[in-house]
């Protein structure tokens, strides 16, 4: 069993290295692209023996605690079995 | 009086603070192992500046989960002084003793360079002794330094008092041009409600000798040791 978690910049806060990316994307002469803002990603390996929703509890805990700063982050976690 | 200046793996300004506060202030000091959990005997502790951890994850983030972590919150519970500068700023904030975060710098680069900078509030246990008509001169080091706060948190740090420091221009005034970083509002340092938690960005250490430049940080180290003197004589 596997858990994703990412990890993203809450809209209302200004994101300047996705910008930095945004704008060498830009300078390939890629149209279309519109607003790029960079996140990070985890995956954990979990117990396969674990219950589904005890891991899912276990892992929004952890992702708000550590792995994302709730005043400046948003988080979503996701299991697979 | 006692000082403890805390040491995590990757912390490098320690050195730094231990030799202001022995050479300059004059005070007993000891350095603090991130392991350790007994502060007894410590008036006030520095939190240095460095790369606690790294920097993964987030800067400041993982040298919150220290166990020397709980007994900061603690000592800064029974009303004793806790002082964070750079990464020690970064660390108080993700550990919730100071509100808001630091984000990367909106121009993305590390910078080190002096900055000039308006005392915002001399009613703190930090700068009492800081002279509030003159432009202060201390050197900034960081890549993360951007302040940012939500709207009902920098109100209430308004409303407080909260705000300690600001970037300015060498005549004193806040403008856009004089913030090195895009920290909101020009925040350079802010404290918490109860003032006895500082956490600042610039060096004051790096500022306590003219052969270095300025001695403009004295001024904030010579503030908490009057307080801890004062906390000393009304016991």
């Amino acid at each position: 069993m596997k858990a994703k978690v990412f990890v993203t910049l809450k809209p209302s806060v200004l994101d300047p290295q996705g910008k930095a990316i945004h704008h060498s994307v830009d300078s390939l002469g890629y149209s279309g692209i519109g607003d790029i803002r960079q996140g990070k990603y985890f995956e954990i390996s979990l117990d396969p023996a674990m219950d589904i929703s005890d891991a899912r509890t276990s892992i929004e805990r952890i992702a708000k605690d550590v792995l994302a700063n709730p005043v400046i982050e948003d988080y979503r976690v996701e299991i697979e079995a | 009086m006692k000082f403890g200046v805390v040491v995590f793996p990757g912390s490098n300004c320690d050195h730094d603070a231990y030799h202001v506060i022995s050479k300059h202030v004059g005070q007993p000091v000891d350095f603090i192992w991130h392991k350790e959990t007994d502060l007894s005997g410590f008036d006030a502790v520095i939190i240095p500046g460095g790369f606690s951890y790294g920097d993964y994850l987030r800067c400041g983030a993982l040298a919150r989960f220290s166990p020397v972590m709980q007994s900061i919150k603690d000592f800064a519970a029974e009303g004793k002084f806790v002082f964070g500068i750079c990464n020690g700023f970064q660390i108080l904030c993700e550990a919730g003793l100071l509100p808001g975060a630091l984000m990367r710098n909106e121009g993305l680069h590390f910078i080190c360079k002096h900055v000039n900078l308006k005392l915002e509030n001399q009613n703190t246990p930090f700068t009492t002794e800081v002279d509030p008509a003159r432009v202060l001169s201390i050197p900034i080091a960081h890549a993360e330094g951007n302040y940012t706060c939500d709207d009902a948190t920098f109100q209430q740090l308004e409303e407080n008092g909260q705000i300690v420091f600001r970037y300015c221009d060498e005549k004193g005034e806040v403008t856009d041009a004089a913030n090195p970083n895009g920290a909101r509002s020009n925040i350079a340092g802010i404290c918490n409600v109860d003032r006895n938690v500082l956490g600042m960005m610039p060096h004051p250490e790096r500022a306590c000798e003219e052969m270095l430049g300025s001695n403009d940080g004295r001024d904030i180290f010579r503030s908490l040791t009057k307080a801890i003197a004062e906390v000393e004589s009304a016991a």
